[in-house]
C-alpha cells in the first residue's frame, strides 16, 4: 500500500513498467481521446461544413473540401451585414458583462458584509425571482420597452441601451447570489483589521475586497458576456432592421430564408463568431471553475 | 458573534475622502439631469402620473446617497432598481395579465376596440355611383374631396367636417372651371393638389371620410383607396354611446357591450358582433381553464410528465458523465491533462444557440451527418431522429448531454480538488480501495457541496427553452387533431410560448401568463424546499 501511495505522489515514477502504466494511466489517455472526439465532432463538422461549396447540410466527410468563399461572401454581403452584427453583439455583450458584474458586486457586498433588516428575505427573493421563466415575461418586457420608446426613445425599442437594461435586470439576481458566495469566502477579519486602521467602507470595498476577487469578477463578466452573446429571444423582439441585429438573430435570418441554401454560409458565420469566445474561454479555464461554483465548493 | 460584528460594523464608516465625495456628486448629478430631462418630456406628453413616479424615485435615490449612514441602501440601490424595473415588474405584470383576457382578440382598451370595429365594418352602398376624384385643400389646409360624376356631368365637393365643408354640388356659378373633358381645373376657395402633393399626404388621403349628409352614421361617407376613385360607403353598425350598444343596420339587431367577456354580444342569442374585443378582467378564468379545458388538459399531462423527465434526465446524464470524467482525470499522473481539460469544455464555450442549430442539422434523417456518416452502416433504414416521439426525445437529451457535461465536469473537478488530500491518504492507508474512497468519501462530500448547483441546474433545464425550441421547436407534431398544438418534445415552457405568441387563433397572453405564474410557483417551491433540505440556504433559513 505504501508503494501505491508513493506512486500517487510522484507522477513520473513508473516502477511497475509499461503494463502497470497502461493499467493505471494509459487507459485514461485512450478514454481522453474518445471523449475529445465526442466533444469535438460537432465543432469539426461545422468548421468542415463552412468550407464546402454545397450550401446545404449535405456534408458527410470531414474536410473533403477547402472552399473559402462562404467566409468572403458573408463578410462582404450587403443582405447579411455580418461584421455589423458582430460589432453590435460585442458592444452589447461587453457592456452588459461589465455593468452586471459591478452592480452585482455592489449588492453582494451589502449582503455579505453589512447587516440590515430584510437581508435574508432579500437573498431568498433574489434566488426565487430568478426562477421566473423570462421567456414568458416577453410581453411585459416588450410593453416596458415600447412605453420607453414613446417617452425616452434613447432606451426604447431598437436601441442597444434598452436591450442592455433588460439583460441587466435579468442577470442581477443570479449574479448577486454567486458573488455573495465569493465575498463570504474572504475572511471578515480582513476588513475588520482595515477598519481598525481607519479605512472607510468605500476603501474596504474598492481597495481590498474587489481586488481580492478580481479574477472572479473577470470570469463572471466573461460568463455574462457569453450568455448575452448567445441570447436569441430577447434580442429578436427588440431589433428589427438588419443592421441593428445581433449575431444570434442575424444568423437565424440566414437559416430562415427559404429561397436560398445558406447552411454553409451560416456555418462560416458560426465559426467566425464562436472562435474569439472559445479562445477566451479556454485561456481563462483555470478561473472559470471558481466562477461557476460561486465559492460553493470551497465550503 | 453578533456583538462582535456590531462592534466592527461598517455602517459607521470613517471619514469619506474628498475624491470619493466628488465622484458621488458627479454621478448623482448625471442621474438627476437624466431624470429631469425625462420628466420634462413626460410633462410635454401630459403623462403626469409617470412623471411624478420618476420624480419620486429620483428623490429617493438622492436621499439614499446624500444622507449619512444607511450604508446597505447605498450598495443595494442600483441593483434593486434594475431588478424591480425589469424582473419584479415583469413577474407582477404577468400576474396581472393572467387575470385578463389580453391577447390578439382582446388587444386594447374599449375605445380602441370600438374604433377598430367601426373601421372594419364599412360596406359600399349598393348601386351608388362611383366618383372620379380630385383632391383639394382650403385655406385651413384641411383636405376636401372634389367628386366628379362623369355620367351625370355633375361635380360635388366636401370635407371631413360636415359643419364646415358640407358635401354639396358645385357649378360654374361657384367658381368651377372645367377642362375640355369635363374635369375641374380650378374651384374658387380651394386649391387642387398635384399628384406629388397627394403622394406626400397619402396617409391622410386614404383615411379621409367625407360625410354625405349631416348624420355620418346614417348618410354614409365618401372614401378612397387610391386617390383617383371615391366610393360611397356606410357603416354596417351604428353605435349608441349612452347605452353602449351597437345596432347592425342590415337587420337592426342590437349588440350590447359585455364587460364580462370583452365583446359586443347579442342579449337574445349570444351572437358576437365581431371578433374584435377589448381587454377586461376575467378573474381566475384562465387558471380554471388550465385545469378544466379538455383541449388543454389532454396534451398537458403528457407534457408535464415529459418536462420533469427531461429536466431530471438532463441533470442526471450530464452530472454522471461529468462526475466520472472528473474522477478519472483528477489524476496528476496523466500527462497532457491541461489539453484534455481544455478540449472537454469546448462544447460549453461554443454559443448554445449555434450548437442547437448544428445538432438540428446533424440529426436530419436524409442528409444529416449522424445518419449518413456515423450510422451509415444502417443503410436503407435510417433512424428518423426528429420525426418520431421516442427518437426525437432521445435526440434532445443527447444534445443537452453534449451541451451540459462540460459544466458538470468543471464543477465536479473543482469540488474534487477542494476535498483535502489527507482524507484520501488516510483512507488508502486504512486499506480502502479506490472505488471505496470514491463511494464513501468523495461522493458524499461532492454531493453536499454541489447539491445547490444541481438543484439550480434542474430548475434551469425545467425551463430550458433554447434547446427544445431551436432543435425541434417542440415537434414532431404527430397528432393533427389537437385543438391546441402540442408536440412530442414540447416541455411546458415551449408549449406555453406557442400559446402566448403563435397560437392557431392568435396569441392568448392571458392564458400564457396564467401558465407562467403556475410554472413559477411550481419550480420556485421545488427549488425552495430542496434548497432548504441542502446546505444551500442553511445560512439563510437558520
Amino acid at each position: 500500500m505504501t508503494t501505491a501511495l508513493k506512486l500517487a505522489k510522484h507522477p513520473k515514477a513508473k516502477r511497475g513498467g509499461i503494463s502497470r502504466w497502461s493499467r493505471q494511466v494509459g487507459w485514461k489517455h485512450l478514454l481522453a481521446f474518445v471523449v475529445m472526439a465526442y466533444a469535438l465532432f460537432p465543432l469539426l463538422y461545422i468548421v468542415s461544413t463552412s468550407l464546402t461549396d454545397m450550401g446545404g447540410i449535405e456534408n458527410f466527410t470531414f474536410f473533403g473540401q477547402f472552399y473559402t468563399k462562404n467566409y468572403t461572401d458573408l463578410l462582404t454581403s450587403s443582405d447579411y451585414p455580418f461584421v455589423t452584427w458582430m460589432k453590435n453583439t460585442v458592444t452589447i455583450a461587453a457592456i452588459t458583462g461589465i455593468l452586471s458584474v459591478f452592480i452585482s458586486a455592489f449588492a453582494a457586498f451589502a449582503f455579505s458584509r453589512l447587516r440590515f433588516k430584510g437581508r435574508r428575505p432579500g437573498l431568498l427573493a433574489l434566488i426565487l425571482v430568478q426562477m421566473f421563466p423570462s421567456i414568458l415575461g416577453l410581453t411585459a418586457v416588450y410593453g416596458i420597452l415600447s412605453k420607453l420608446t414613446d417617452y425616452v426613445p434613447a432606451i426604447g425599442l431598437g436601441t442597444k441601451a434598452g436591450l442592455i437594461l433588460v439583460y441587466l435586470g435579468g442577470s442581477l439576481g443570479g449574479g448577486t447570489y454567486l458573488m455573495y458566495g465569493f465575498f463570504n469566502t474572504i475572511p471578515k477579519e480582513l476588513d475588520e483589521a482595515a477598519k481598525i486602521d481607519g479605512a472607510t467602507h468605500t476603501q474596504i470595498y474598492f481597495k481590498i475586497l474587489l481586488r481580492l476577487i478580481a479574477p472572479i469578477l473577470a470570469v463572471m463578466g466573461l460568463l455574462s458576456f457569453i450568455g448575452t452573446f448567445g441570447d436569441y429571444v430577447l434580442a429578436s423582439i427588440v431589433f428589427e432592421t438588419p443592421d441593428q441585429l445581433t449575431v444570434a438573430v442575424g444568423l437565424n435570418l440566414l437559416l430562415s430564408d427559404p429561397w436560398s441554401k445558406n447552411w454553409a454560409m451560416f456555418a462560416a458565420g458560426a465559426v467566425m463568431s464562436a472562435a474569439p469566445i472559445m479562445i477566451l474561454f479556454v485561456s481563462l479555464q483555470k478561473y472559470i471553475t471558481n466562477g461557476l461554483t460561486g465559492g460553493a465548493v470551497k465550503g | 458573534m453578533r456583538k462582535h460584528q456590531q462592534k466592527f460594523d461598517l455602517n459607521s464608516g470613517g471619514t469619506p475622502s474628498l475624491r470619493g465625495t466628488l465622484v458621488k456628486i458627479f454621478l448623482l448629478g448625471l442621474v438627476d439631469a437624466g431624470a429631469g430631462f425625462v420628466i420634462m418630456v413626460l410633462f410635454g406628453k401630459e403623462k403626469f402620473t409617470f412623471a411624478f413616479f420618476i420624480g419620486v424615485v429620483t428623490l429617493i435615490v438622492n436621499w439614499i446617497y446624500l444622507r449619512r449612514g444607511g450604508l446597505p441602501a447605498k450598495y443595494l440601490a442600483p441593483g434593486v432598481i434594475l431588478l424591480l424595473a425589469f424582473q419584479v415588474y415583469v413577474v407582477f405584470f404577468s400576474g396581472y395579465i393572467s387575470l385578463t383576457n389580453f391577447g390578439t382578440l382582446h388587444n386594447g382598451s374599449y375605445v380602441e376596440a370600438l374604433d377598430a370595429i367601426q373601421q372594419s365594418a364599412v360596406a359600399p352602398i349598393e348601386g351608388a355611383t362611383e366618383y372620379e376624384l380630385k383632391i383639394a385643400q382650403g385655406d385651413d389646409k384641411e383636405l376636401q374631396f372634389i367628386a366628379i360624376d362623369m355620367a351625370a356631368g355633375k361635380v360635388f365637393i366636401g370635407g371631413s367636417d360636415y359643419s364646415k365643408h358640407p358635401f354639396r354640388e358645385i357649378t360654374e356659378a361657384d367658381g368651377l372651371v372645367r377642362d375640355d373633358y369635363g374635369y375641374p381645373t380650378s374651384v374658387s376657395g380651394v386649391e387642387i393638389l398635384t399628384d406629388d402633393e397627394i403622394v406626400d399626404r397619402s396617409s391622410e388621403v386614404v383615411t379621409l371620410k367625407v360625410p354625405l349628409g349631416p348624420n355620418l352614421d346614417k348618410d354614409g361617407f365618401l372614401a378612397t383607396v387610391d386617390g383617383y376613385l371615391a366610393q360611397q360607403n356606410t357603416f354596417s353598425y351604428i353605435y349608441n354611446e349612452d347605452a353602449k350598444t351597437m345596432t347592425r343596420l342590415s337587420d337592426n339587431k342590437v349588440f350590447i357591450a359585455d364587460s364580462k367577456v370583452g365583446f359586443f354580444k347579442s342579449a337574445d342569442d349570444g351572437e358576437l358582433l365581431s371578433d374584435i374585443g377589448w381587454q377586461v378582467n376575467v378573474g381566475f378564468k384562465n387558471y380554471s381553464r388550465i385545469f378544466t379545458d379538455k383541449n388543454l388538459r389532454g396534451p398537458l399531462s403528457g407534457i408535464i410528465l415529459w418536462t420533469f423527465l427531461f429536466a431530471f434526465l438532463s441533470v442526471f446524464t450530464t452530472f454522471v458523465f461529468g462526475l466520472i470524467l472528473a474522477l478519472i482525470f483528477n489524476d496528476t499522473r496523466v500527462r497532457g491533462l491541461k489539453i484534455y481539460r481544455a478540449v472537454f469544455i469546448l462544447p460549453y464555450a461554443f454559443p448554445a444557440f449555434l450548437s442547437a442549430y448544428v445538432w438540428r442539422g446533424m440529426f436530419n434523417t436524409q442528409d444529416g451527418f449522424i445518419n449518413r456518416s456515423l450510422l451509415g452502416f444502417m443503410g436503407e433504414n435510417p433512424i428518423p431522429w426528429l420525426e418520431q416521439q421516442g427518437s426525437a426525445r432521445v435526440a434532445v437529451l443527447l444534445v443537452n448531454l453534449w451541451l451540459g457535461f462540460p459544466y458538470m465536469f468543471l464543477i465536479c473537478t473543482g469540488a474534487l480538488q477542494a476535498i483535502p488530500a489527507d482524507l484520501s491518504e488516510a483512507a488508502s492507508i486504512d486499506g480502502a480501495s479506490a472505488w471505496k474512497q470514491v463511494k464513501a468519501i468523495k461522493l458524499p462530500l461532492l454531493l453536499v457541496s454541489l447539491a445547490p448547483l444541481l438543484i439550480a441546474s434542474f430548475a434551469y433545464n425545467f425551463n430550458n427553452f433554447g434547446v427544445i425550441y431551436l432543435v425541434t421547436a417542440g415537434g414532431p407534431f404527430l397528432d393533427p387533431t389537437l385543438e391546441v398544438t402540442a408536440g412530442a418534445t414540447d416541455i411546458l415552457i415551449t408549449f406555453v410560448y406557442r400559446i402566448a405568441f403563435s397560437g392557431s387563433v392568435g396569441s392568448d397572453y392571458g392564458l400564457a401568463s396564467a401558465f407562467s405564474v403556475l410554472i413559477f410557483m411550481l419550480i420556485g417551491s421545488i427549488s425552495f424546499f430542496s434548497f432548504k433540505r441542502t446546505r444551500g440556504l442553511e445560512e439563510l433559513t437558520q
